[in-house]
């Protein structure tokens, strides 16, 4: 391991962080962490889930302080105690979990907390002025008067951007920004970092993706376990050198991992276990026709808004159909609400973590039984120590990093948390299992690991639906694949069909209708 | 030193140790320099004193406070606890004193009754999503004429000496209500530790939505917290009303409600919900109550008594707020 290359020092960085460290009562989130960050370049944090990349962007910027090290910016010894002073400092950030405030307008969002004034009052006609300058800057034109919830997952992530570039920033920090976007729209925020970047800026990227890792930036610093392990030049370092870096193995173990991925689960012939026939609900699907086996996987691909995750509300009873029915094993079912479906055995791992999955004060192990316990009723509680051994194997299987069961939640790292709740509803044992993005926020690892336990969970009788922005996950992963745009079910590939082109070929057409 | 404190103990009872502290320093307090707080006198097996009088006067904020943990905890108040105390008084009273239906039902009676003036709260708050403040209100405001109604604008006296016993009579040489807290509180933690009750109260609480798409039913676990303040609030008032053997609904339960939830909230139960602690909030309620006894025992002119008892809950609160403990460690570590 001797590639980390020396960097020229013919230029002074921008920013250089020297034997940073963190500490968390149980964890040593970041061990004397070194980082230096260029003018003009775009820096990838690389790392497992839990290695210490939000952390470290935490302690850079004020949001978390640091235990030991020093922070050097243009030079000079900085200590930000909370993220505007950072700002005012020229480091901007836009953290993994966005927090912006839904039912605000989008000008207010961007504004908030330093609102323009005119003679004392809020002048509003210059902050939707200006707020229309700062998202025309990365090229979104939206009704900035709109609330924010309005608008998509992906407009809202360019909103937060754009609220971070609105001072004049020489650090932009984005942790893990892709995870909602679909590919043109990633295609679209690259763009703009591009000339962002053309223009002098430094920035500072987080993302499980490898190939938006490569696309975009220059170099790359590794983190395993809150330590550093190098830092490299990206045109340097092949796709399973890095891999192997991340994860601690060496390239064999890595290149075995890489090629037991896409193996075609067998496809069983089993009785149709749910069939849909002309569900809709105004405003949320047109009418449509779905049927899924048991041990059978069917992926549901489309653009963000195309209406995936309106498809699987209908089918978990959080929204009401408004025409058609469902059946289950051939009988007639209504569902009203997401107890009911439970009740039916059915699952759904929702898209958006924070909102609808976590609990974010309760323990990993309560936020695991939760599902499971809910379906069994208040009265009949799951024992302490079957709870126990539950848990331990869920955190066993899927690599869940915690120092123990009884952490509350939140203080895990995003995809370990998102690991937490993907192991609710597998505890579930259910016979129908939405998936909606379930491997948001999840490193390449246990990107594996859980590809592999959906295809055992299917040979096993599951059914599952398998929603997802990432095409080749869903190719890869699917016996079939149902096609969405604009809230209209398109068409359905099966077997030797389901390839890229042709999925991407269904979701783009456009103009031949 | 914090760090090895924290590993030695288990959560929960490191969320109680403020508590606990605080009230432990009032006694401590209390015992050194107020003549006479610290003796308890045993006469025919019961005993009496200070101590004693503040274990009893403080069972009725006991009471409802085990039952507004749980509303707190779903992310709710109930502001309707006092009112339900009055009309709970002044039903018993009519009842006992007017029917002739034997006391056993007309508790039975007044408690079911005050069971279903919940459960209107919870069918407010959790089947028709009025926020709690305003729907409590309506109960609070209304719940008080109720109550002067029944009492047909009177205060109704009780010459019944079964009666007088549930807040006169003594148990095990303690007042008896110490012993209807004991039960209540055991009762309390059966349900909800002993089921999974507790678990789907802290989860509605802490994030409605992630227990709603997780197979818990929010309706009902509100509906349930807000009965079960109903019932609670109903026992505190046949106390009240045992106590000064009459119905007056005017006074009766005024602003209990306030010192109910400052007894959940010093007891770390946090208002915005989740997490909660039953025992705090009983540790809540004794300091409060000590807080009452200390200034009437030392003699502070009644004009300052809000005012010292709003002092020392700030104090507490403050104590309590991980936030500020923060901002003096890291002031100490740079100093
Ligand atoms: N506030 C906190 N309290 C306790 N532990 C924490 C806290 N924040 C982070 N940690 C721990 O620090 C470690 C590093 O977490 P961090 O969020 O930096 O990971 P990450 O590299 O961003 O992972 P991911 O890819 O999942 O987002 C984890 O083990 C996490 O559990
Ligand atoms: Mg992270």
């Amino acid at each position: 391991m001797n590639s980390a290359s020396v960097i020229s020092t013919d230029e002074a960085p921008l920013l250089a962080v020297r034997g940073v460290t963190k500490i968390f009562p149980g964890v040593r989130a970041l061990d004397g962490v070194d980082f230096t960050l260029r003018r003009g370049e775009i820096h990838a944090l690389m790392g497992e889930n839990g290695a210490g990349k939000s952390t470290l962007i935490k302690v850079l910027t004020g949001a978390d302080r640091r235990d030991g090290g020093e922070i050097l910016f243009d030079g000079c010894s900085i200590d930000p105690r909370s993220p505007a002073e950072a700002q005012r400092l020229g480091i901007s950030t836009v953290y993994q979990e966005v927090n912006l405030i839904p039912f605000l307008s989008v000008a207010e969002n961007i504004y908030l907390g330093r609102q323009p004034m005119k003679f004392g009052r809020i002048d509003w006609k210059q902050i939707n002025l200006r707020a229309a300058a700062a998202l025309k800057h990365i090229d979104v034109e939206v009704d900035v008067a709109r609330p924010l919830n309005s608008y998509s997952p992906a407009i809202q992530q360019m909103v937060s951007i754009a609220r971070a570039l609105d001072i004049r920033a020489k650090v932009l920090v984005l942790d893990e920004p892709t995870s909602s976007l679909d590919a043109n729209e990633v295609r679209h925020l690259f763009a703009v970092l591009r000339r962002l970047k053309a223009e002098g800026l430094a920035i500072i990227f987080v993302s499980h993706f490898l190939d938006q890792v490569y696309a975009i930036s220059d170099r790359f610093t590794v983190l395993r376990n809150g330590k550093l392990i190098g830092e490299y030049d990206a045109a340097k370092l092949p796709r399973l050198e890095l891999i192997a870096k991340m994860i601690g193995k060496d390239l064999k173990a890595v290149e075995e991992m890489s090629a037991r991925r896409g193996a075609e689960p067998v496809r069983t012939a089993h009785q149709p276990f749910l069939r849909v026939i002309g569900l809709g609900r105004r405003g949320s699907m047109t009418r449509f026709d779905l049927t899924i086996r048991a041990g059978e996987v069917v992926g549901l691909a489309g653009l963000l808004g195309s209406g995936r995750t309106e498809t699987a509300r209908l089918l978990f009873g959080i929204d009401r159909a408004e025409e058609g029915r469902m059946e289950i094993d051939g009988k007639l079912v209504t569902l009203t609400s997401p107890r009911g479906a439970i009740g039916r055995r059915f699952g759904f791992c929702p898209e958006d973590r924070k909102t609808q999955a976590v609990i974010p004060d309760l323990s990993v192990r309560e936020n695991i039984v939760l599902a499971l316990q809910a379906s069994k009723g208040w009265l009949r509680k799951i024992s302490t120590q079957q709870q126990q051994e539950l848990v331990e194997n869920y955190i066993k299987a899927l690599g869940i990093a915690t120092p123990d069961a009884e952490r509350p939640v939140k203080f895990l790292s995003g995809g370990n948390q998102q690991k937490a709740i993907l192991a609710r509803w597998l505890a579930s044992r259910p016979r129908f299992l939405i998936l909606d993005e379930p491997t948001r926020g999840i490193d390449v690892g246990a990107k594996v690991e859980i590809e592999k336990l959906i295809a055992r969970l299917c040979s096993e009788g599951m059914a599952i639906l398998f929603i997802s922005s990432e095409l080749e996950e869903v190719v890869r992963d699917s016996h079939r694949v149902v096609v969405l745009r604009d809230r209209k079910k398109v068409c359905e590939l099966t077997g030797g069909q389901i390839d890229l082109p042709s999925i991407m070929q269904a979701i783009a057409a456009r103009a031949d209708e | 030193m914090s760090e090895r404190l924290s590993r030695l103990m288990p959560a929960r009872l490191r969320q109680l140790i403020w508590p606990l502290m605080a009230l432990a320093a009032l006694l401590l307090f209390n015992g050194l320099f107020t003549d006479g707080f610290a003796r308890v006198t045993i006469r025919d097996g019961h005993a009496y004193g200070s101590l004693v009088d503040i274990l009893k006067l403080s069972s009725r904020v006991m009471l409802v406070s085990l039952g507004m943990t749980l509303v707190i905890a779903t992310a709710g108040v109930d502001l309707s606890v006092g009112a339900v105390v009055a009309i709970a008084g002044s039903v018993a009273a009519r009842l006992i004193v007017q029917q002739q239906i034997g006391l056993p039902m007309a508790l039975a009676a007044t408690s079911g009754l005050c069971l279903v003036l919940g459960a209107w709260n919870g069918t407010l708050v959790g089947w028709l999503g009025v926020q709690p403040i305003v729907a409590t209100l309506i109960l609070m405001v209304a719940g008080r004429g109720i109550a002067q109604l029944l009492a047909g604008g009177q205060i109704i006296t009780v010459e019944s000496s079964g009666f007088s016993f549930i807040a006169g009579g003594y148990f095990l040489g303690l007042p008896f209500p110490v012993t209807m807290v004991a039960l209540m509180l055991l009762l309390t933690v059966a349900l909800t530790r002993g089921t999974a009750l507790g678990l789907f109260i802290e989860a509605v609480g802490n994030n409605e939505t992630a227990a709603l798409f997780a197979g818990v039913n929010p309706c009902a676990v509100k509906m349930f917290a807000y009965a079960f303040t109903g019932l609670c609030s109903g026992m505190a008032g046949i106390i009240e009303a045992s106590d000064i053997k009459a119905a007056d609904a005017n006074n009766a339960g005024l602003y209990l409600e306030l010192d109910v939830i400052l007894a959940v909230v010093i007891g770390g139960t946090p208002l915005n919900g989740g997490r909660f602690d039953l025992a705090g909030s009983l540790v809540g309620a004794l300091i409060i109550q000590t807080l009452t006894t200390t200034i009437k025992m030392r003699g502070v002119p009644v004009e300052y008594t809000l005012v010292v008892k709003a002092v020392v809950v700030l104090v507490i609160c403050l104590a309590q707020s991980p936030e500020l403990r923060k901002l003096l460690l890291q002031r100490r570590a740079s100093a």
